[in-house]
């Protein structure tokens, strides 16, 4: 360790520690922290009354409750299928892998609206899935968990891939040899090592679910109490040039949002740091 | 993306000067055609060459660009409290901008109007079958959609216009809302819910889009007018500031006064815009038929008034979503 350092010291190309902290806090403060700083200073002009008012409406509770949800319930699906994808796609070989493989960057490329307009016309009562469904997809909150599953799937097929594919496969060869069954396998030495990068695939997913308003707001319906969105009411709020009003629902969400994306990573450090570094 | 659109545009490499009308989102077509045809009526008259770039959007989104700096030369919307933003947060036109040009500075206007499905068969006529129990109608979210405000008080008002109280005219709209199964954030997004995926037995829209949703999506539909509607100004207006500074005051009036000649409003009606020039609608007559209407400066005493006691939070509108059951 101590040899490595001396090392990179003396050869580093990059720019010494001084330089580059400097020039993160600035790029930083010039991309996020400027932005969302402005945020917090409308809300200073209301009251605090008048802040509470507009971040507790009943309204606002509901659809704070249905993002919230279906966000996280959206994230949870994609950890699971997007881990057998991300498996699929490094471990074995077919026809068309490379197309398979690039049509999971689609959520991220295509317009929002797009996607919502889409899903909201294949998951409707006379679509091509809607019709053969027992129960309503589109304007319903079932139709937001769809949506918002569809965006945040490539965030954790491409952050698990690449820890598959550094993943030697005389780790499990060893763990056989050594008497584990395929579970205890997957269980005891896969999953470990895999567990970081999963929960950071699930994060960037929970996240960019919360904000998502272009894909959701074809396919909620928009009822009020039952399947309108958090970022649906800020715009309303936009709507009647209540900037204040906006900005504060917008600061309630920014601050759950850092809670528990902060949560997430000290898990993440927790289950690195229980595997032993990496 | 308005403003990096507007950046886009500013470099321009043609000769004259150039304009930028900031607009509402189904203005484009119309305005299309207008800017060639002003274009061509300006190097008649003056010899310059005019660029004119256009901007559309959401009508309040595009208001608030505008505030927030985009460099509209004239800025032309389909409701007045869109413009009176201009006057009271930017101070960028004066508040009495509406008396400037005639007709409350409004070229153009449309009526809401209701559509159905072939042959009818609900019978929908009036306002008041809207709020019938089993009739289920689309209507863009009031909260966010211009369109969706006009129907709402449009049948509100013409409740009133039949003698009901306000109680009662409340009571109609509240019947109405309980029929809509699905709030989209727009008028073109409502229209597909109706067109494409087939829900609901009617669609509130303004006239001027019928002939589009026919063209899109097949002529089963038909425009049932009711005994009273809104009428629905588009209001334009120049923004002084900025061409003020930017020295295109003289084409900028110029671009907005020819809204109101006879090949203006030829334009506008092609585009299902009703025409103010009796001359022109009355050569038109046969696409816009004849309807009582009312101003929601009438009977709402003006858009400003009409958003505080009916759509902004706590509202008319809130209470009544608030006390339906769903």
């Amino acid at each position: 360790m101590i040899f490595t350092r001396t090392l990179l010291r003396r050869h580093s190309v990059l720019p010494g520690f001084d330089l580059a902290l400097g020039f993160t806090l600035l790029y930083l403060s010039l991309i996020v922290l400027l932005p969302l700083s402005a945020a917090f200073l409308k809300t200073f002009t209301m009251t605090w009354g008048a802040f509470w008012d507009a971040v507790s409406s009943p309204r606002v509770l509901a659809s704070y409750r249905l993002t919230f949800g279906a966000s996280l319930f959206g994230a949870l699906v994609n950890a699971v299928f997007g881990l057998i994808v991300a498996w699929v796609l490094v471990r074995y070989e077919f026809p068309f892998k490379r197309v398979i493989d690039a049509l999971v960057d689609l959520p991220f490329a295509l317009p929002t609206a797009v996607a919502g307009i889409a899903l909201t016309a294949i998951y409707s009562g006379n679509g091509l899935i809607g019709q053969h469904l027992p129960f309503k997809v589109s304007f319903t909150p079932v139709g937001v968990f769809v949506a918002l599953t569809f965006i945040g799937l490539p965030f954790v097929v491409r952050t698990v891939q690449p820890v598959l594919e550094d993943l030697s496969k005389e780790l499990e060869e060893a763990s056989a040899t050594l008497g584990a069954s395929r579970a205890q396998t997957f269980r005891h030495v896969i999953f470990p090592i895999l567990m970081p990068a999963l929960l950071t695939g699930f994060a960037l997913a929970f996240a960019r679910a919360l904000g998502e308003y272009g894909s959701v707001i074809f396919i909620a319906g928009n009822m009020p109490m039952v399947s309108e969105i958090t970022p649906l009411l800020i715009i309303t709020k936009l709507e009647q040039y209540d900037y204040a009003g906006a900005t504060a629902i917008a600061v309630v969400m920014l601050v759950a949002s850092f809670a528990l994306l902060l949560a997430i990573n000290a898990l993440q450090a927790w289950s690195r740091r229980r595997q032993g570094g990496l | 993306m308005a403003l990096a659109l507007a950046g886009l545009a500013a470099p321009s490499f043609a000769a004259g000067p150039s304009l930028l009308n900031v607009s509402y989102d189904v203005s484009r077509e119309f305005y299309k055609d207008y800017n060639a045809a002003f274009a061509a009526q300006w190097r008649k008259t003056t010899g310059e060459t005019l660029t004119l770039n256009q901007s559309h959007g959401g009508s309040s989104k595009q208001a608030r660009s505008v505030v927030d700096g985009l460099e509209a030369d004239v800025i032309t919307m389909n409701q007045a409290n869109d413009i009176d933003l201009l006057a009271e947060r930017g101070q960028l036109i004066p508040t009495d901008w509406a008396k400037r040009l005639p007709d409350n500075a409004s070229p153009t206007t449309s009526v809401s109007v209701i559509l159905v499905r072939k042959g009818n068969p609900k019978n929908i006529r009036d306002w008041t079958d809207l709020g019938r129990a089993g009739v289920s109608v689309i209507i863009p979210n009031p909260k966010t959609s211009g369109n969706g405000r006009y129907t709402y008080l449009a049948a509100w008002g013409a409740a009133l216009k039949r003698g009901v109280n306000p109680q009662a005219a409340e009571a109609l709209v509240a019947r109405i809302f309980a029929n809509v199964p699905v709030l989209d954030g727009g008028g073109r997004a409502a229209t597909t819910t109706f067109a494409q995926r087939q829900l609901g037995d009617a669609l509130v829209t303004f006239e001027s889009e019928v002939p589009l949703i026919k063209r899109e999506f097949g002529e089963d539909y038909e425009a049932v007018y009711p005994a009273w509607t809104v009428l629905a100004e588009n209001p334009v207006s120049v923004v002084d500031k900025v061409v003020d500074r930017r020295g295109t005051r003289k084409p900028a009036e110029a671009y907005l006064k020819h809204l109101w000649s006879d090949e203006g409003q030829q334009i506008a009606a092609k585009h299902h815009l009703r025409p103010r020039s009796p001359k022109v609608l009355a050569a038109y007559a046969k696409d816009f038929p004849k309807v009582q209407t009312f101003t929601v400066d009438e009977l709402f005493g003006g858009w400003k008034k009409a958003q505080a006691d009916h759509f902004n939070d706590g509202a008319t509108y809130d209470r009544i979503v608030a006390a339906t059951k769903r």
